[in-house]
């Protein structure tokens, strides 16, 4: 029997298909990053406009920076990858998707999408940042992603207060922490799952969030489909991808990535002599303050007189106080505007304008947070490559 | 009657749309391009390393002075954090490979 529900539903489904399998093998031209070994192909996937290819097993892909000057919320498609584990879940069905949340709590849940959906929703605009994010601008050179600085976006988040669905399941006095994993895994069974941990307090906040929506669509399938973990103002590891298992427990997590991965050295300002090991580790946490010019790139010619500057500052949360700018290497420095303040999470838009005499010139620009923190003027090195956020130099030559 | 026929098939359409839509993802990444480049034991390398990554993990690492010392600790961190299962006799030729061609 001939059933037509069935041939319109392969109508819908071939045609999803084309889309999503009309990607050959496309390195469409390469780019080269300002770094050594830094030449990378441009590649494009489904849902994402041509990217910065840094792997393809598990996939990797950079943001071109010249997106971060079309405005303070970076698109879906153009929006950073970062895996650890090549095995991911691509034939998810969303209609069989069930969170879990277990261990320490009163009540177990399993909850499907559409429980979740049902859910208070609530929206936040933040930045998710790789800890590794320019790492390949560390001297020396460090082992690891060698990304330059488009491992980065921010996006409104659309999703419910992992409190709300903490209290559901009724957090057990005692807890300490919570575990969160995700459907991807190793393709080793001997590799170490990627699962990360929050402390209780810092899951309870209300801020960390289950998003499933960004910038007003569902999350693309490789930020994590169906569901992510937000953790505002915190490096990108813990925001887990494709987010199934929560699992509160009443001791600190002690898994490879909490213990011996994403650790930064605990000393003043998280940096060591470069090249040398720190002595003790903490785990990577919040973002340290940083800012950019986006409006022209480094080496561009201009012309002489008048210019109007344009970036985008970011912090851990305590939002932006102020951005300045120099156009003599760092000898003066002039308060840029600020632009519409998305919250203390987001990109803050700046902009300047000035004017340049004819010549070869060194603009800088430096945020400082409403905490106080500023940027430092060299750079700061631990081992792994993280944190980097010294102030960022734009050379141009002006005729 | 026509205009109710077209209607429910319109409605039926949409409906139908929307189950697709939540279909399984199936995802297709884009075809696997990257090699490793040619050089000593290159099927040795192949053969442990490709199990768990593609090869540009190792062409975009950065040029490092001491070049054997840096692979043999990669080498050294795939298989003790890793759990890369790799014969003892292959790791001074993955070891000889890596830092003579990369």
């Amino acid at each position: 029997m001939f059933d037509r529900r069935d041939l319109l539903k392969g109508a819908g489904l071939a045609a999803m298909a084309a889309t999503l399998n009309s990607t050959k093998a496309l390195a469409l031209e390469t780019v080269t990053l300002p770094f050594a070994n830094g030449e990378r192909p441009l590649v494009k996937y489904p849902q994402k406009r041509p990217m910065i290819g840094l792997t393809s097993r598990p996939p990797q892909l950079e943001t071109p920076f010249a997106v971060f000057n079309d405005g303070p919320i970076t698109p879906n498609n153009a929006f950073f990858v970062r895996y650890h584990l090549s095995d991911l879940p691509y034939n998810l069905d969303p209609d069989k998707f069930t969170l879990e949340v277990k261990g320490k709590v009163d009540k177990p849940l399993k909850l499907s999408l559409k429980d979740i959906r049902k859910m208070k929703p609530t929206e936040i605009v933040a930045v998710a940042q790789c800890s590794g994010n320019s790492r390949g601008f560390f001297e020396p050179r460090v082992a690891g992603g060698q990304l330059a600085n488009g491992a980065m976006g921010c996006a409104r988040w659309r999703g419910v207060p992992l409190k709300s669905v903490l209290e559901m399941a009724g957090v057990q006095s005692g807890a300490k922490q919570v575990t969160f994993n995700g459907m991807d895994g190793p393709v080793n069974d001997k590799t170490p799952d990627f699962i990360k941990a929050l402390d209780i307090d810092h899951a309870s906040d209300g801020e960390v969030m289950l998003a499933y929506g960004m910038n007003g669509e569902d999350l693309p399938f490789l930020n994590g489909f169906p569901l992510r973990l937000i953790v505002p103002g915190y490096y990108g590891t813990y925001w887990v991808k494709h987010l199934n298992e929560i699992t509160v427990i009443d001791n600190v997590y002690d898994g490879f990535w909490m213990k011996s991965a994403y650790r930064i050295p605990d000393t003043p300002n998280n940096a060591v002599e470069p090249g040398t090991a720190p002595k003790a580790t903490i785990p990577i946490n919040r973002f340290t303050i940083r800012s950019f010019i986006t409006s022209i790139p480094d080496g561009a010619k201009l012309k002489a007189g008048a210019v109007t500057l344009r970036g985008i500052a970011f912090d851990g949360g305590k939002g932006i106080k102020e951005v300045e700018v120099s156009t003599d290497g760092g000898k003066t420095w002039v308060g840029a505007k600020l632009g519409k303040d998305l919250g203390k999470y987001a990109f803050r838009e700046w902009k300047l304008p000035v004017k340049l005499a004819a010549g070869s010139h060194e603009l800088k620009v430096r945020a400082t947070g409403n905490g106080g923190e500023t940027q430092p003027d060299a750079p700061r090195w631990n081992p792994a490559g993280y944190l980097r956020n010294v102030v960022e130099t734009v050379r141009v030559n002006v005729a | 009657m026509q205009r109710i026929a077209l209607l429910a098939i319109t409605l039926a359409v949409a409906a139908l749309m929307g189950s697709s839509l939540a279909a399984p993802v199936n995802y297709k990444t884009p075809d696997e391009v990257a090699a490793f480049k040619p050089g000593p034991n290159l099927e040795v390398v192949q053969g442990n390393c490709s199990a768990c990554h593609s090869s540009d993990y190792v062409a975009t690492q950065p040029p490092m002075k001491d070049k054997r010392a840096f692979w043999q600790a990669e080498v050294t961190k795939m298989i003790k954090v890793y759990g890369a299962p790799i014969d003892d006799a292959d790791v001074g030729k993955i070891v000889d490979y890596l830092a003579a061609t990369y």
